[in-house]
């Protein structure tokens, strides 16, 4: 058994927090499909947005270059990152330069990435989450299971003891509202202290050298406001042209994401604060050689919203940590193997290949072709198990030639007619695990179609 | 119905799980063509479409089964199959063989039985009594591959091929699911890779339909379906599963 497919049986294993899990999360996939169909032109919207982003990644090193220059010009300090090591010293230099140790952070998928959090822990630098979901996974010391709602997987009640072993809030008071007070006054805390302020990116405007931020809690702007340091760190393809692009985008991220026509706060910083500092930092760590890579560029494209893991049918019954990797879910399954192919070869196959996550992505990226591109790509590159490979060299040669195919199927059916019930339901089986195997007709319908029909 | 498809000469391809498991399959939709007054015709040497080598990351091995499939029906004005998905894989990744005129002419001539009847000979009457309760299951490669209908992710109409035609039946009750079209968990050898979350996902389906009250699971899809029958026999459900194709041939009026 792969690895997706085994931590898949341990989420299962749990039946009650499994449907609790689904239930959730199709929740979210139901309150997008209110906001969207309120949308008339969403199909458009789409389809606008992906030719945004299409032009963009064509001139991609010419929109980096002006947004770097008006960056520049507004007051912020612009830095490369050639990859994760890179970014990592970039930030630690920030903060060595400013003699700080307290820094905040608001959510990034791009510093999980590149492992930020532990880099800095190890030099003695308090770094704290200030997005109340990854405030929580931080404290439990475990990864986002989601990219939106990192901490989707846990009930409140855990939250609750975890709160109570952390922030010393009461045993057993697990009301939502208590519990996310204690939370903010936790992190208020947190705020005053903090002498450095990171955050993610969403979108940076080319044409204006802005960051926008998009977040529902306001921490973005409460770290950047109260820290005489900001630092905003974005991946390459964060790019969008113009200011009147960005219209399209929020109106597609929140739907996507949450099903809220827009995020609480749409934060665009576009200079330091008086005596304050602005850096942005640029990061590629692979997304260079992604954009070369033909057939799977089109990824690029996602800015994030998670919709594609609301509404994935194997996502929602695994659990976002079954895929071991970072980013989990279907566009998970795409990014993931263009750095790691080897590793995370059993991502591709964690589908159905049912497609509804290209139908609900806001950017169109087409993830289910993506996902059977891959499966290609890793046979070809001789990864299979040896088992697996004989199994379909010989499936190729069965399934291509009218004889042996015809003399397979009525072994087939004579195996289920005959082997006893133990032999044919053995471990091996896996469809049986749950299943019955069809029940073997007499004849096939080629074995009835010569006796019973005169037409060919 | 025009002469034009009338004379016309239909090749039937039974896919092979079909052929070999679901035969009364094949034969409620060779009956149904040929009650329409279609000459159907049969090729003896067929076999599969590839998409189970494909699907499992194959596709180069599938190349020789892919061109069994051309050869044996490139001859017909249409081919015609009772599944989504193996038609769907023969439009949609056929496009890895030499485009010669024969490739193209297949990929662009091969319907599924259902848009075959509503998009090509524009069925009014079927002449159909089928006085039962039924549940839509939307098999993901018709609905979305072939767009048989209106996905639920999509902004647009609402509009069902499969309904289209089931409306034709005298006394059936089409019933509404909580979850309109979300995936059986079949996905071709996924159900075996991946055998829990499948059985999980079949599980669902099931009990959306039995929530709702429906006596039959009806798709375009046999592979569906005979997933979701495994589970129904393993548990010892009263529901049952039929391929559209049967329904639409019972008990003519």
């Amino acid at each position: 058994m792969n690895p997706h497919a085994k931590k898949a049986r341990q989420f299962l294993a749990d039946t009650e927090r499994a449907d609790w899990q689904d239930k959730a999360l199709w929740a979210v996939r139901q309150k997008r499909d209110l906001a969207v169909y309120a949308v008339k032109e969403w199909e458009e919207l789409r389809e606008q947005a992906s030719r945004i982003k299409e032009n963009v990644l064509s001139n991609l090193d010419n929109y980096l270059l002006q947004f770097e220059e008006a960056a520049i010009s507004n007051g912020a300090q612009v830095h490369w990152a050639f990859d994760a090591d890179r970014f990592n010293e970039i930030v630690l230099k920030i903060i060595n330069v400013n003699t700080a140790v307290k820094v905040v952070k608001s959510k990034s998928m791009l510093t999980e990435e590149c492992g930020l959090n532990h880099f800095l822990e190890s030099y003695g630098i308090e770094i704290t989450d200030t997005d109340l979901g990854e405030r929580i996974i931080q404290l439990r010391g475990e990864p986002p299971s989601h990219i939106v709602l990192p901490a989707i997987h846990l009930k409140r009640e855990e939250v609750s003891e975890l709160f109570h072993e952390k922030l010393q809030t009461e045993k057993g008071n697990s009301d939502p509202t208590y519990l996310t007070s204690a939370a903010r006054k936790h992190l208020r805390e947190k705020f005053l202290e903090a002498e450095i302020a990171i955050t993610g990116v969403n979108f940076a405007v080319a044409e204006t050298g802005t960051v926008v931020v998009c977040t529902n809690e306001g921490n973005a702007d409460m770290g950047v406001h109260s820290a005489p340091v900001q630092i905003h760190c974005m991946g390459i393809e964060k790019i969008i042209p113009r200011n009147i692009d960005l219209g399209v985008f929020t109106r597609l991220l929140a739907r996507s994401a949450t099903g809220q026509p827009i995020t609480t706060y749409t934060s665009l910083y576009r200079k330091p604060k008086p005596g304050g500092q602005m850096h942005i930092i640029i990061v590629d760590n692979g997304r260079s050689e992604h954009l070369g890579n033909p057939v799977h560029r089109n990824s690029l494209k996602c800015i994030r919203c998670g919709a594609c893991m609301n509404t994935c049918p194997v996502y929602r019954r695994s659990g976002g940590h079954s895929y071991g990797s970072i980013i989990p879910g279907p566009i998970g399954s795409i990014l993931s193997p263009i750095k790691e192919m080897k590793e995370k070869q059993d991502l591709p196959f964690a589908s159905s290949l049912c497609g509804s996550c290209s139908d609900v992505c806001p950017v169109k990226v087409d993830i289910h072709r993506q996902i059977y591109s891959w499966r290609q790509e890793i046979s070809e590159k001789k990864l299979f198990p040896v088992t697996k490979n004989i199994i379909l060299n010989l499936a190729g040669k069965v399934l291509s030639r009218n004889g042996i195919y015809n003399f397979t199927g009525k072994t087939a059916r004579w195996i289920l007619r005959n082997v006893s019930r133990k032999l044919v339901y053995s471990k091996i089986n896996t469809w049986g695990l749950g299943r019955e195997l069809p029940e073997p007709p007499r004849e096939s319908f080629k074995e009835w179609f010569k006796k019973n029909n005169k037409i060919n | 119905m025009n002469t034009g498809i009338k004379n016309s000469r239909i090749g039937l391809f039974i896919p092979c799980y079909i052929d070999l498991f679901y035969p009364h399959v094949g034969i409620a939709t060779l009956e149904l063509l040929q009650k329409l007054g279609l000459h159907v015709f049969y090729p003896l040497k067929q076999t599969c479409c590839g998409q189970p080598l494909a699907n499992s990351g194959a596709e180069k091995k599938a190349i020789p089964v892919y061109h069994n499939f051309v050869k044996n029906f490139a001859e017909f004005d249409y081919i015609i199959s009772p599944s989504g998905s193996c038609v769907y894989h023969v439009r949609e990744h056929y496009d890895i063989l030499e485009q010669t005129d024969e490739v193209i002419y297949v990929r662009k001539n091969t319907f599924e039985l259902c848009e075959f009847l509503t998009d090509v000979i524009h069925v009014t009457d079927l002449k159909v009594r089928f006085p039962h309760k039924v549940g839509i299951h939307q098999s993901c490669h018709g609905l979305r591959g072939l767009k048989l209908g209106k996905a639920s992710e999509i902004v647009a109409e609402k509009y069902s091929k499969l309904e289209q035609l089931l409306r034709h039946a005298e006394g059936l009750e089409i019933i509404k699911l909580d979850r309109e079209d979300e995936c059986c968990g079949f996905g071709g050898t996924f159900s075996v890779f991946e055998p829990d979350i499948s059985v999980k996902m079949g599980n669902a389906r099931i009990c959306d339909h039995e929530k709702n009250g429906a006596e039959i699971i009806t798709a375009t899809d046999m592979s569906c379906l005979m997933h979701l029958e495994g589970i129904i026999r393993r548990q010892k459900k009263a529901i049952k599963v039929m391929h559209i194709a049967e329904i639409l041939n019972s008990n003519s009026l």
